[in-house]
Parts: C-alpha cells; structure tokens; sequence
C-alpha cells in the first residue's frame, strides 16, 4: 500500500464515520442537523490538545468522543424543545458559535489552529488500517442499530413523534440516544483525523463540511447504510479521479443534491429498491 | 455616548436583516420552505448592482436592474426548483435549497472571480454626516431609509390592496382562500417576486456599505436572516421586523463585550439558542 492510497483510505475511513454518525442522527431519527462539523471539529480540538501535552492516542480519542457525544446530548435537548425546521437553524447554528469560539480562543491557537500534533505512533499504512477498521466497526454498529429494536423505535420516530409517542414509545430519550450516538462518531472521526493530518485549521470544520457530510448521506439515501457507505465513498473518490470534478466539487456537490432530491429523494438506495407508494 | 452609537449602529444592521428576513418569512409562512438559497439571490443583487452600475455608472440603474434580476431569479427558483417537490417532506426542500445555494455561490465564483469587486465610484462609504454625536455614513442612511420605505410600502399594499389581502388570506388558509377564488400560483410568485427583491436591494446596499462584492457575501447574513426568521417565530412577518433590529443590537453590543470570547457571527446564533431555549415558538410565534 502506496502513501498515497493509505492517505485515501484515511480520508475515505473518517468521512465514513462521519457520514454514518449523521445518518444515526438524521437517517435512523430523523432529526435534521445542519451541524455535525461542529462535533467533528470538537471531537478534533479535544484529541488535539490533549495530544499536545502528551497524553497517549487511546486517551484522547476516548476524551474526543466523549466531549463531542457529552455536547451532542446538550444540543439534542435542543430537539426536545424545537422541532423539524427550528432544529435544522438551531444546528446549523450551533456550527457558528463553535466556530466563532474557536477562532477567539488564544489557547486553541485561534485562527492558526493548533499544530505539530504528535504522530500516532504508527506507520501511515497501519494507521490507515486502524481507521479502516473504525469506519467498518461502525457500519457493523449502523446495521445492528438498524435492525434492533432501537432502530424500529428511531423509525417510529422519524414517521410521525406523536404517534410513536402515543404507543409509549419514550421519544425523548430516543432522540438523544440517537444525538448522543451520532455526534460521539463524529467525535471519533475528529480524534482521527487529527492523528492523520497533524495539524487543525478551524475552517476545517465551517458550515461547508457539514453539507458536504449531508450530501454523503442525502445522495447515499437518508437512513440507508448501505447507500450512505456507497456514496460517501464514490463522493470521497471522485476529486482524486478527475481534476475537473476536484475543482468544481462544490458545485458538482450543490448540483448532485439539487438532482437527487428531484428524481429520487430517497438517494441511491431509493433507485435500487423503489419503496411501494406511501 | 458609546451606548447610543452601538443601539443606532445595530439598528442600521437591524434594517438590513429585516429586507433579507421578510422575504424569507414569506416564503416560509407560504410554502414551509427553508429558503436558503435567499443568500444566493442577496448576492446576485449585490454583483448585479456592482456591475451595472460600474458599467453605465448610474447607481439608481444598477439597482434597478438588481432587484429586477433578483426577482426574476426568485420566481425561476420558485418554478423551477421549488414547485416540482412541494408535495415532498420539508426535509426535501431544504436540501434542494442548500444544494441550490451552493450552485449560485459556485457560479459566481467562476463568472465574477473569486476575488470580489469594488464600485468604480463609491465616496458614500465614506462620507458620513453627524447625527447628534453619532456618524452615520450616506449608505447606513440609505439602508434605514430604504428598508423602511419598502418594509411599509409592502404593510400598505398586503393591508388595503385587493391582491394584499388574498395574499394574506392565502398565507392563513390556502384552501379557504382558494374557494374563494383567489389563484394561489400567482401569491406564490408575488410571494417570491417581492421577497428576492428585496433580498436583491439589501445585497446592493451591503456592497455599497463594504464597497466590497464577494461570492459568498451571501452566507454570513443569510444564515442570520434564517435565525432571524426562527427567532421571530417562523412565519410571522411582525415578529421577524422585531427580531431583525433585536438582533442587529445584540450583535453591535455583543461584538464589543463579548470580543474575547465569540466573533460576531456566532453571537446572533447563541443569542437565538438561548431564546428559543426560553420560549422555543420565537418570540412573538404562537404554538
């Protein structure tokens, strides 16, 4: 495996957490984030600093993961209180105010970020493979949720709150399950991610990345693993392949997401198998 | 005096985010659309009033031809993005809104450049007069008087017109409102028409204000005009004219105090968290 193939397999394995995570979030439950850079971002400057001053990769990775999972059931509770199109302000608001305390925090580096982050005591190939490793343990975690009993609660969920509620099912812890769940990953994602790139930017995690992590998950077909898996790693490829498409990516990403909602808003997953008329 | 300089100063961003909201509003109140793409059409205004206007060098024309464009470009939104996926979910909207936002933001990028353009001629960024101690310059003067002359241009004709009045009938009950002969295709693109106009106007005056036009101008006042919008209890027009000037002030008092701790953006969006944790209907919203 080539330096250049571990970085892609790098880079392919966080993006699946991260678009797996918010396919918990929004796909399983059906609550809409507009923020899940912000808990990527969280997850990141945590595993980051405490990296700085030593403490060991398994250590930080935990503390990026629990900060980001502790923050996800604090704006979860936001989801209790608002619903549907609130949420998706307030989320997508909650992406600005990390990123504005971010950028005036001297001890975070500001605007510089923080770098020359230790390495993660691996290779590039095995660190790759590490991440690798992460990215199917949670497609395995998606696909358990999914066909437990907690993912036919989401499901109750996400198709109608006071009808689930009506039947008892306790909607409120299940939504927070599902924030806590899905912002803990991109937590991890974060911890990664700042092993493999060894320096952080706070515009690494601007608005921009959460509808790029959206577009994963809407073009793969929302509440879909399988789809989510596919379209994040076709989208991941796709600037690698051609020049053109890495240039244009935003606008190949705003285009595709135009088009998919159009003629099947159910994403990839919704043209394989065509859901019967509701 | 530095108390009233930062009150008046937020009033004056409080009239610009009431052009972006309203439009918003409407939409929202009408179709149950988050209208993201709004940015885009803010910042198709903002270059068509910094072109045209370098070009013939008349600044009334370059606005006129802005909101005009904008609203053109309101209505292909509506018809062309909008209309064929209402029967769908919010949840589908939205996402065409941001894919559609991000196209505009992208295709400005490559037809204008990335690096902004300047007015050729612009000395009213500059020139201010005093105001009992406080300076304004000639464009803040502007963005309130415009703002205000529009905003109740629209209260007057949505009050005592004949359209008005089916428009707002339309927007409390679309069925009832349809029986009774009004056409609500045609509310929908009056609803787009004057919302992107608007949009369309506030993009030129905040070009004027920075004398700076920028392909993703849009975004910063856009995601605000949405927090606005919420804040205001989504839909409601006499909410959101409340919260654009609550929020200008918050901002203009929070960028000062809070400096150490948040920039400004991030102060309109924690200020609405914390609202909408107190009273999550906005503030003048009904359940």
């Amino acid at each position: 495996m080539s330096a250049y193939i571990a970085s892609l397999v790098s880079v392919i394995g966080i993006n699946l957490i991260l678009a797996l995570g918010l396919n918990i979030i929004t796909g399983f439950c059906g609550q809409v984030s507009l923020g899940h850079a912000a808990f990527y971002g969280l997850g990141a400057y945590t595993a980051a600093y405490l990296a700085k001053l030593g403490a060991p990769l398994p250590l930080t990775l935990l503390a990026g993961t629990a900060m980001a999972g502790a923050i996800g059931i604090v704006v979860g509770l936001t989801s209790l209180r608002v619903r549907h199109d609130f949420l998706a302000v307030t989320t997508m608001g909650i992406g600005f105010v990390f990123l504005g305390f971010v950028r005036k925090q001297k001890w975070l580096g500001g605007e510089l970020g923080i770098s020359g982050i230790p390495g993660p005591g691996l290779d590039a190939v095995p660190y790759a493979l590490l991440i690798a490793a992460f990215a199917m343990a949670v497609a395995a975690l998606s696909l358990w949720i999914k066909l437990s009993w907690m993912g036919f609660t989401f499901d109750a969920v996400a198709d109608d709150e006071d009808a689930a509620r009506t039947v008892g099912v306790n909607v409120s812890t299940y939504k927070l399950t599902a924030f806590g769940i899905g912002t803990a990953l991109a937590g991890t994602a974060g911890g990664l991610y700042v092993y493999f790139a060894r320096i952080i930017l706070p515009d690494t995690f601007d608005f921009v990345q959460s509808i790029a992590v959206l577009t994963m998950v809407v073009i793969g077909g929302t509440g879909s693993v399988w789809g989510v898996f596919a379209s994040t790693i076709a989208l991941t490829l796709l600037p690698e392949v051609s020049r053109a498409a890495a240039d244009y990516r935003l606008l190949i990403f705003g285009a595709m997401l135009m088009l998919v909602m159009r003629f099947s808003p159910g994403g990839l997953a919704g043209l394989v198998h065509r859901r019967r008329p509701a | 005096m530095l108390f009233a300089e930062l009150i008046v100063k937020g009033l004056v961003y409080g009239c610009m985010y009431a052009m972006m909201a309203v439009g918003l509003t409407l939409v929202y109140g009408l179709l149950r659309i988050l209208h993201i793409a709004h940015a885009g059409v803010f910042a198709l205004g903002a270059y068509m009033a910094v072109t045209v206007t370098n070009a013939t060098g008349s600044l009334a024309f370059g606005f006129v031809i802005a909101a005009a464009v904008s609203a053109v470009a309101g209505i292909a939104i509506y018809r062309l993005a909008y209309q064929p996926i209402l029967h769908h979910s919010a949840f589908v909207p939205m996402v065409v809104s941001i894919g559609l936002f991000i196209v505009m933001q992208e295709g400005f990028r490559l037809i204008f450049g990335a690096y902004g353009i300047a007015f050729d001629d612009n000395p009213w960024y500059v020139a201010h007069v005093d105001l009992a101690g406080i300076s304004l310059t000639y464009v803040e003067i502007a963005m309130v008087v415009m703002s205000v002359v529009l905003l109740v241009g629209f209260g007057l004709f949505a009050g005592l017109t004949r359209a008005g009045i089916g428009w707002r009938a339309t927007v409390t009950d679309p069925q009832m409102a349809t029986s009774f002969g009004v056409d609500p295709v045609r509310v929908r693109y009056l609803n787009f028409l004057f919302g992107s106009a608007l949009a369309g106007i506030a993009g030129g005056l905040v070009g004027l204000l920075n004398n700076y036009v920028e392909p993703t101008m849009g975004g910063a006042v856009s995601y605000k005009a949405l927090a606005i919008v919420v804040l205001g209890g989504l839909g409601s027009v006499r909410g959101t004219l409340i919260a654009s000037l609550v929020l200008g002030v918050v901002e203009s008092f929070g960028a000062i105090y809070l400096a150490d701790i948040f920039d400004r953006d991030a102060i309109g969006f924690l200020f609405l968290i914390v609202v909408l944790m107190v009273r999550p209907q906005g503030l003048l919203g009904r359940r």
